[in-house]
């Protein structure tokens, strides 16, 4: 039902999406999301941390959260964490369902609540060196559209 | 008897290192008397063993425990 991944090598949409549309027979359909590190102008690598005592987890709430508000057949949520490159899949986001509706919402939900409230810390290498990300208002907003 | 502090995203640059150890126990104002102000700002929250505490002042951890400082996570 869940399948709740922290990946510290690269990550495969196709075959992670193949996976769960075939462990999810009765699905009537599978909404899927691949975000990607984007490519910016002068952003050379990106780099993830995570804490291992509280991502996973956090994580796995996040899925049982959406599986409590639309009816699922599945919910795959895989993040990347480690150093990356420019158009790199980052995080992969599926939600099976057997009305397309709760998928799509659900995804969407899923990947709100990634970006802005799971436990990962991100640092950007350019011409000068490591940057930190500080958190957007963007991200804030995107998290009161499911209050 | 000591208490293992870690420090998370641009925390462990501040701290010129990813964890520290300190004496325990340790209760909030001896983690902000060992850290300093810079580290244990109003947006940092606290990790007690894996547990986000909900009101980091009533930090209280013993010998062999874990403390993580979150500073707010990236987005974008």
């Amino acid at each position: 039902m869940k399948d709740i991944r922290i990946l510290h090598g690269e990550l495969v949409p196709g075959a992670a999406i193949d996976a769960f549309s075939a462990a999810h027979p009765d699905a009537g359909g599978i909404v899927s999301f691949v975000g990607k590190v984007r490519r910016d102008d002068d952003v050379e690598e990106l780099e993830l941390k995570h804490y291992a005592p509280l991502t996973l987890r956090g994580m796995e709430d996040l899925a049982e959260e959406a599986l409590s508000r639309w009816k699922l057949e599945g919910l795959l949520l895989h993040h990347r964490t480690g150093r990356m490159h420019p158009g790199e899949p980052i995080v992969l986001v599926a939600a099976a369902a057997r009305h397309r509706r709760a998928a799509f919402e659900a995804a969407d939900f899923a990947m709100d609540h990634l970006k802005s409230d799971a436990w990962f810390w991100k640092r950007e290498k350019r011409d000068d060196g490591w940057h930190w990300i500080d958190p957007r208002a963007e991200d804030h907003a995107d998290l009161q559209r499911w209050k | 008897m000591s208490v293992k502090i870690v420090f998370l995203g641009k925390l462990a640059d501040l701290a010129g290192a990813n964890e520290k150890i300190v004496a325990a126990p340790l209760d909030w104002n001896g983690l902000v008397a060992a850290l300093g102000t810079a580290l244990t700002g109003e947006k940092v929250k606290l990790a007690l063993n894996g547990t986000v505490l909900a009101d980091k002042t009533a930090l209280d951890a013993s010998n062999g425990d874990e403390v993580a400082l979150l500073p707010p996570v990236s987005g974008g």
